[in-house]
């Protein structure tokens, strides 16, 4: 892609498809970083004030943004979160997966002192979410080094898709192939809403700090990446694992599974999979192993059936 | 007296000897009674906890897939849940 394109490849996009979230370490530069915490500091107040009867709309210069807003309108100049958001490589992102101007939803700085023994169970951020296909992003800036052992984020790949509730996964203390944050100052995760996560103890002496944004999308997340590439890689309905299957494709990006998929039960999140990459390409015929186009083909002569 | 430990195995089917994908483990021994074994998990299946000496209380209800949703995905299905009774000195 140019090097002025920042959005993401069709192979990244599989990826978010597969895993529920792309990963940038050390994206956001340091000069950034170190004054990130300064402000995330100075807002870490109001953030819970939001929960008390008075809500100070601004912080030292730090205006607040208001749900609904467009992104384009939050934290303006000044800010250092606002500097963060408008980096381009951050806008390509953001652009690729909800669009160029997308409604802030909600934000919140998590932080967590050093031997805080504080740790949520494992969760879904909304009490209700829709199993559509349309979906809202999550970014997880790191501000500073996170190293393994420092209780950062605890998070399951590829659970985005499957339709629960947020206190119905509290029960899971473990999962095969559940990871924990860890990585260098700068480091972005941007997450599908659905994706089950965690906050975690800090037993290390460290401050650990993290900014958290969700946005919604305000078009249809249709081709919105930088899809030079799609047409080499987008397999069509014939693949199937069982038969017939291309090389270099999404399929064979999608297909991929993960620890905690075993058995034949993944099958059905790979049809989930399948069906959000029909939203995201724009090709209602798009499937992977043929799952969908076979009931499809049968739903058709059971039609043509009724109206004969 | 006795106290009660809890595992929860969730499987990755619905039989009693496929893999352990997730798991669970409440101590009402506060520590008194054996640990679970060192592992990621702990048992490969099912029967490996059978055979270490867990009781099952509840094996998971399958029901049949309802038409129209046939594919949704949701929590985890297949959860067993086991016990062992151990005795412990009162305080």
């Amino acid at each position: 892609m140019p090097a002025s394109d920042h959005r993401l490849t069709t192979r990244e996009m599989a990826r978010f498809v597969v895993d529920g979230y792309l990963r940038f370490d050390a994206l956001v530069p340091a000069a950034i970083n170190e004054r990130a915490v300064d402000e995330m500091r100075r807002l870490l107040p109001v953030k819970f004030a939001r929960f008390g009867p008075n809500v100070p709309e601004e912080v030292e210069g730090v205006a607040q943004p208001v749900t609904g807003m467009h992104l384009s309108d939050c934290y303006p100049p000044p800010s250092v979160i606002g500097e963060v958001l408008r980096l381009d490589a951050v806008h390509g992102i953001i652009e690729s997966l909800v669009g160029p101007d997308p409604v802030f939803d909600h934000d919140f700085v998590h932080f967590i002192p050093g031997g805080s023994p504080f740790r949520q169970h494992l969760h879904v951020d909304a009490i209700i979410d829709s199993a559509e296909p349309a979906f809202d992003i999550q970014l997880f800036y790191y501000p500073m080094e996170v190293r393994a052992g420092e209780g950062g984020t605890r998070f399951v790949p590829g659970t985005h898709l499957r339709h629960v509730r947020a206190e119905g996964l509290s029960r899971y203390q473990r999962i095969r192939g559940e990871e924990q944050f860890s990585g260098p100052a700068g480091t972005l995760v941007v997450c599908h809403h659905g994706i089950w996560h965690a906050g975690q103890s800090n037993p290390s002496e460290r401050e650990r700090w993290m900014y958290k944004i969700r946005l919604n999308p305000c078009v249809p997340q249709v081709r919105l990446w930088n899809t030079a590439d799609l047409a080499a890689l987008q397999n069509d309905a014939s693949d199937h694992v069982f038969a017939t299957v291309p090389g270099d494709s999404v399929g064979r990006i999608l297909r991929r599974k993960h620890s905690w998929q075993r058995g034949h039960e993944e099958r059905y999140d790979l049809t989930a999979r399948a069906r959000l990459w029909r939203h995201l390409s724009g090709d209602e015929r798009y499937d992977v192993d043929y799952y969908l186009t076979r009931l499809e083909h049968r739903a058709a002569l059971g039609d043509a059936e009724a109206s004969a | 007296m006795q106290r009660q430990q809890i595992l929860y195995l969730w499987m990755s089917e619905s039989a009693f000897d496929t893999e352990v994908v997730a798991w669970a483990f409440h101590d009402g021994t506060n520590g008194a009674g054996a640990a679970l074994p060192a592992g990621d998990p702990p048992y490969a299946s099912g029967l490996a906890a059978l055979e270490d000496g867990w009781m099952l209380l509840q094996a998971p209800h399958v029901p049949a897939p309802v038409p129209g949703r046939d594919s949704e995905v949701g929590y985890l299905q297949y959860e067993f849940v086991f016990e062992r009774r151990l005795d412990v000195v009162a305080d």
